[in-house]
Order: C-alpha cells, then structure tokens, then sequence
C-alpha cells in the first residue's frame, strides 16, 4: 500500500513540471521576425518573371490565367473529395436501416463497390464516358478526350484515355476530371446495395458493380455528359440546350435507383417480409442514430456533388448552386417529417432520412439553374413524393427495398430531370451543350426544354432499368445471386463474411433468446 | 430459503435496487426480458407500416434470502414498483433447496 502511494505521488510530480514547463515555454515571448498579420507575405516578386520583381504584362497574365485554373483544379478536387466522403453516409444509412446481423456484410458491400468500380472505371468507365468529350476550358482544355464514336454525328461512346495512359490522356486536366467523375460514379454504384442488402451473394455484387462501373453508368453518363445523343438534342434537333442534368439526377441517381430496382425485383423480398395471407411484415432497422448521422454526412457530401459539378471555382454560380441545394434538401426533409406527422403521428426518423435524401437527389439536376424559391418548391414535392413512393413499393408492388433507394434515388432522380424542364429561369448555362442563350424550362416558356427532359427519363426507363434488368437476370440464372434460405435467416455475416459485426451482442441475445 | 422473482418496470429498477440495499440485501440479480400480461402489447408505425408490438421490455430482479426476509423484501418492491396501472409486473416467491457459495464450497443459508 505504502508503495503504491509512493508511486502516485512522484507521478503526479512529474505531471505537474511538465505542465509548469509548458506554461513558461508558452510565455516566452517570441522574436517577430516572421510575418504574423501576413501583411507582407505574397507580392509581386512571386510572379515568375523574367527580371524578377517587373514581370511583363504578358507574364502577369500567364499567372492571372494559370491562378484560375489552379481555382478550379483546387475546386474540383476538393468537392470530389466531399463526394468521395459519401460513401461513409451511405454506408451508415443503408447499415443503420437493416438488421444487426447483416451489419458487416452491408457494410462491407458500400467499401467494396468502391475498390470495385475505382479499378472498372479506370479500365474502361472513364475512356467510355469521358472520352470523347473534347476540351473542358474549367479544366485547362482537357485536350486529349476527343475520340467519340458517332453515327451520323450523334455521339454514342468515348473511346480515349483508357486506364488513364491511351492516347496522351496522362494529363494534369485529365486527371483532375476522372478524380471528380469516378467518385460520382461510385455513388451510382452503391445505391442498388441499399436494395439487396439482407440477401444478396456478396460476389454478385462485385460482378454487379464492374457491370455498373464499366458499362451501364459511363456509357448512359456519355450522352448526357459527355457529348453524347442526347447532349446533342438541342445543337441538332432544337430541343432547347439538349437534355441538361447539373450533377446528375439522372445520370448519377436515376440510373443507380433504376438499378437498384431491377436488382430488388430480380432478388425478390427478404424472407418473411411478405406473408403468404398478403400480411406486410416490418423488420425494423437496428440503429437509426448510425441512419441519421449518414443522412447528414450525404448532405455534408452534396455540397461537393452540386457546387463542385461547375469544375470550376471560377464560377461564381458555385453560390446559387450550393444554397439552392441545402434549401431542398432542408424543405425535402420537413415536408417528410410533417407528413408522417401528420398520417401517422409520429415524425419518423426513417421518413426523415429519406426525405432530406429525396429533396437532395431532385434538386441535384436544376440546382444550377433554378431560382431558390423554385428549389424550395422542387424539395418540398420530393419529400411528399418518397412517402408515397416508399409506401407504393411496399404495399402495392411488394418490392422489398429495405433503405428506400428505388423511392429516393429512381423516382426523385426522374423528378429532378422533370423539375429542371419545368423550373429553369433563363439565368444561367449560356453556351452549355453548343446551344447559346440561357437554360429555360416550361413555365418561362420553353417546351423544346421539357421535352428533352421527357426524352432523357424514357431513355433512363429502358437503358438504366431495362439494361441492368437483363443483366441481374443473367447473372441470377448464371452465377446466382442470393444466399441460402439458412444464410439468410441466420445472418450473412459470418456465412458471407466470416466474420461478425457485433461479437458480443449476438452472444448476449443468444443467451438471452436460448 | 427463498427465491423472489420479481418483473418491474425498467424505469423503476434503480428505485427499488437501492432501497433493497438500505434493507439490507446484498446480492441482487437483474435481467432484461420481454414478455407479455394483461398489459397486452401496442402498435407502431415503422415508415409507414403498423407493427404489433406484443412483447413489451421488463426487468426481472432476482433475489434469494431468508424465510424471515422475504415478506420485507416484498413490501419494498410492491410499494416502488406500483404505479396502479395495468403492466406493474408480478412477484413469484419460490422455495430453494440448496445454496453454494462458489468460492468456498460454503452450503446453506451462510452461503447466501
């Protein structure tokens, strides 16, 4: 006892010299050499110039321009590292949502889509969606991306910069710009695992997400994107800029949420979910705080998604963008929340998520090219409508969705292309898709606009469900894409996994259920 | 000997474990269960699906003790854990044949 006590007591001295000794160093005071109020750090003399310190005018603009293009390289990779950061809400959210002995394989499947489609995207999803896009002046002039393969003009499918190295594309700009698109990517691909989560093979995912990576996103991303058919629909045949979707309502969520869907459909309910007397059995999700903190984190994220989708920080629409986007999101969420107050009277923390998510995924296409009292209205329609959508799929279509992501990401990505059709106010997006003048929709008078945004949702029906329908097919009757029945009820971690995601608490309700 | 199970309320443990103390009980055994009475159970609505809850959350205490305290070791939950509305829990008192202290072999009411 006496020794202990010793032994506390000469530490506690120690502990105490060596806070006195951070104190005293923390006096000092320091010799102002430096430049503490930063007055004098940055000038003339950091211009590259011949003569150092009289840079020519030619030599100031070289700087000038390099500056904005350092801007917008700056920008560009920053919000795709906001994008990137996605992925954890989405993994939480669609963790959080299912069931604790799910937990590691559901988890595990929103890392894996991404090591997957990084390595898909750079094989050939870039060359096929990027191409042939031709120079991005944002970006420098991304000269190398200029082979599209066209037939009589209309632009199917980019075929340069294959893994990064074909046809010169190993290029700062480049670069830059499959950073950005690679990560928009990878949130195309993690949305269908929201809808298989509690059943499917983990293998079928990973040949599911090469699928994805590789053929069905960059392929459709090209003709909206990337110069393609239906980009061109405006310069050719007068349907206002052609289809215009800012950071992919469409492209990025309507086509994961089509995914999304077949794959539901073609896996078929979780077993127990539908009785066989028609009952609608419920299997709550295990931790709707881990749901909730996704939420967040994707709203966190969105800011790089839309703002970020300029590839420039030159624009100064950036502001216009990111404030339209809280404003859906934030109206999408209460719209949610006071209508499941209101039917069910309680305000559903689920139907809150997914409605925060339903206003982010609407207003992701006419973000830049709509007034904020419209995006207010665009988020207030998407909250209502993934309500609707959510209890239509269960109870009529008995489409078992565990997250919502067909209600989320396929009807509200439609209704963001819809509402850019019908919103867009004539102030921005001059030049855009070789079309000059303004983005404007419907309601400021221009049908040509709408009806290239009915076009893009026909062709998102048949390309992006259509397409991935037969290849979920495919691969059921080929490789198989569920677990057995057993696996299943027991848990796909440990069958799946080998390993389990809460060792102690399966131990205790084991313990408790026995 | 006697064994007292007692289902309560979760909200009304740490009442009652710390008047049991003051009674002078030292050893206590809590559990979590679910189960259902007259209380029956209730209905949720998970995103916009009724769910029937029929199993509700208790807590089972139990407590083992001499015939002498066990009427005193009643009157004490019975007086915390009422509320008068249906769900209260209930109190079962069984007999116990043999006790066994585990660390020293100890057998019968010492070993309590």
């Amino acid at each position: 006892m006496f020794k202990w006590r010793l032994a506390t007591n000469s530490w506690r001295g120690l502990k105490i010299s060596f806070l006195t000794l951070f104190l005293l160093l923390a006096c000092a005071s320091v010799a102002l050499a430096g430049d503490p109020s930063g007055n004098t750090t940055g000038g003339i003399n950091d211009i590259a110039a011949a003569t150092a310190g009289q840079p020519t005018l030619a030599e100031v603009a070289a700087q000038v321009g390099k500056n904005k293009i350092g801007i917008n390289f700056v920008w560009t990779l920053i919000t795709g590292f906001l994008v990137f950061f996605m992925q954890a809400g989405f993994a939480l959210v669609e963790t959080g949502f299912t069931r604790a002995k799910n937990a590691a394989h559901t988890m595990a499947m929103n890392l894996m889509v991404f090591l997957v489609g990084a390595i898909g995207y750079y094989l050939v999803g870039f060359a096929f969606e990027f191409g042939g896009v031709g120079a991005l002046s944002a970006l420098g002039g991304t000269a190398p991306l200029t082979q599209e393969l066209a037939v009589n003009g209309w632009g199917l499918l980019g075929h340069s910069a294959f893994f990064l190295s074909s046809g010169g594309s190993y290029d700062v700009g480049v670069f830059t710009l499959f950073l950005f698109q690679m990560v928009f990517m990878d949130t195309a691909v993690t949305i269908p695992t929201g809808a298989m989560a509690e059943r499917v093979k983990f293998s079928a995912v990973v040949i599911g997400t090469f699928f994805i990576a590789m053929i069905l996103y960059p392929i459709f991303g090209n003709w909206v994107w990337g110069g393609g058919w239906l980009a061109q629909l405006g310069s050719k045949l007068g349907l206002g800029h052609g289809v215009v979707d800012f950071a992919g309502s469409g492209v990025v969520h309507a086509i994961g949420g089509s995914a999304a869907l077949a794959s539901a459909l073609v896996l078929g309910p979780r077993l127990g979910k539908y009785g066989k007397d028609g009952k609608i059995n419920v299997f709550p999700g295990h931790d709707i705080p881990m749901a909730i903190l996704g939420t967040i984190i994707l709203f966190f994220g969105w800011f790089g998604f839309n703002p970020g989708s300029t590839l420039a920080g030159t624009d100064l629409r950036i502001s216009v963008v990111a404030v339209n986007t809280m404003m859906a999101g934030a109206v999408g969420g209460f719209t949610a929340m006071m209508t499941m107050w209101l039917i069910f009277k309680k305000p559903d923390p689920s139907m809150m998520a997914n409605g925060t998510l339903a206003g982010l995924v609407a207003i992701t296409a006419p973000s830049a090219f709509v007034s904020a009292s419209s995006a207010v209205i665009i988020g207030a329609i998407a909250g209502a409508l993934v309500i609707t959508s959510v209890l239509f799929v269960d109870r009529k279509l008995k489409i078992d969705d565990p997250v919502g992501a067909i209600s989320v990401h396929m009807v509200n990505g439609i209704w963001g292309i819809i509402a850019t059709g019908i919103f867009a106010d004539g102030t921005y997006g001059d030049g855009l898709n070789g079309v000059t003048g303004s983005v404007s929709g419907l309601l400021y008078g221009n049908p040509g606009q709408f009806l290239a945004q009915l076009i893009d949702v026909g062709v998102i029906l048949i390309w992006g469900f259509g397409l991935s329908f037969f290849f979920f097919k495919l691969l059921h009757a080929t490789w198989g894409m569920r677990v057995k029945p057993e696996d299943e009820l027991a848990g796909l971690d440990i069958p799946e996994m080998g390993m389990l995601a809460y060792p102690d608490h399966l131990l205790r309700t084991e313990s408790e259920s026995e | 000997m006697q064994k007292i199970e007692a289902i309560i309320r979760p909200g009304k443990l740490n009442e009652i474990t710390e008047a049991l103390a003051d009674a002078g009980v030292l050893g206590i055994t809590v559990s979590n269960v679910l189960g259902c009475g007259r209380q029956k159970g209730h209905t949720q609505v998970y995103r916009g699906q009724e769910v029937q809850i029929r199993l509700l959350p208790k807590v089972k205490l139990e407590i083992a003790c001499l015939e002498t305290q066990s009427e005193q070791i009643v009157e004490v939950i019975t007086r915390l854990a009422r509320t008068g509305q249906v769900g209260d829990g209930k109190i079962f008192i069984t007999p116990v044949q043999e006790s066994i202290r585990i660390r020293t072999g100890e057998r019968g009411e010492t070993a309590l």
